[in-house]
């Protein structure tokens, strides 16, 4: 269990120092790039193709593998339905993500920049998605 | 469409992508998961025992990366020009968007298009259509 602990504080590390390379941590350069209409930075298309590249040699070797170098199951998805959650789900996601330019990852590295916005963006984000545990709960 | 030279930075773009790439790739290949990052934050909100303490360590890896980050040099600017008001609703339905579409720019954006996941492909091509759509209706029909 302690390996696959800081397992996982090494990836998320990683993964932070990543979008400040890439420089998607900042929401102005993230909208530069939603801006079609204006002036245009293809940027973040490049950081999604590097992270693909390096991801689909990843994933296909993963699929060989009953279980991970730590012993864990390996917990691929497969889900292969679209169904309407999916789709109003992602949707939605955008229109969160244009308004601000925050999403998940580079809002948590803001916050870990010490910026003030970034740590309200997460505090809203974090009530967004214990608002959509209760409503599941209701559902269910 | 007029390409802004002068804020493309193609280089710093596919290294940091590399970067991301590389940490999907050792979560998949030591813990056996997908580096969704609004699916793990999302699970400490339905904790169940034994679930918690990955999450946790890989937020924490994320919340400290400025802090590795400034051992050796200066950060990179974070400009976050909205105003506290519509950050609030941009937080609240990112959450739970997020939720209900099962991942964000990380868990599709990245991993599920790398796994040809169908699912990811028609989410990614989803947020990023109402994304870009957001921002023309914020920029040039109402203006700033």
């Amino acid at each position: 269990m302690q390996k696959q602990l800081i397992a996982a504080f090494i990836v998320g590390l990683v993964f932070g120092i990543g979008l400040l390379v890439s420089g998607m941590a900042n929401p102005a350069k993230v909208l530069g790039f939603l801006d079609l209409a204006g002036y245009w930075d293809p940027s973040l298309a490049l950081v999604m193709a590097g992270a693909i590249a390096v991801g689909v040699v990843a994933f296909r070797f993963a699929g060989t593998r009953e279980r991970s170098f730590l012993g864990e199951p390996m917990r691929l998805p497969n889900r292969q339905d679209v169904d309407k959650r999916l789709v109003l789900g992602g949707l939605g996601f955008g229109v969160g993500w244009g308004l601000v330019g925050f999403c998940p990852g580079p809002a948590l590295v803001a916050l870990g920049a010490l910026e003030a916005k970034a740590l309200v963006f997460v505090a809203a984000m974090l009530a967004g998605m214990g608002l959509y545990e209760l409503l599941e709960r209701r559902r269910s | 469409m007029t390409i802004d030279w002068a804020a493309f930075t193609p280089w710093s773009a596919l290294a940091g992508g590399v970067l991301i790439g590389l940490a999907a790739t050792l979560f998949i290949l030591l813990n056996g998961r997908i580096a969704g990052i609004s699916g793990i934050v999302g699970g400490l909100l339905n904790p169940t025992k034994g679930d918690i303490a990955w999450r946790l360590a890989f937020v924490l890896g994320m919340l400290l990366a400025p802090a590795a980050w400034v051992l050796f040099t200066q950060l990179p600017e974070i400009r976050i020009e909205a105003g506290y008001p519509l950050i609030v609703v941009a937080g609240l339905i990112v959450g739970i968007s997020t939720r209900y579409g099962a991942g964000c720019t990380s868990g599709h954006g990245v991993c599920g298009i790398s796994r040809l996941s169908p699912r990811s492909l028609v989410a990614t091509l989803a947020f990023m259509a109402t994304g870009f759509m957001t921002v023309f209706v914020a920029r040039h029909l109402i203006g700033a």
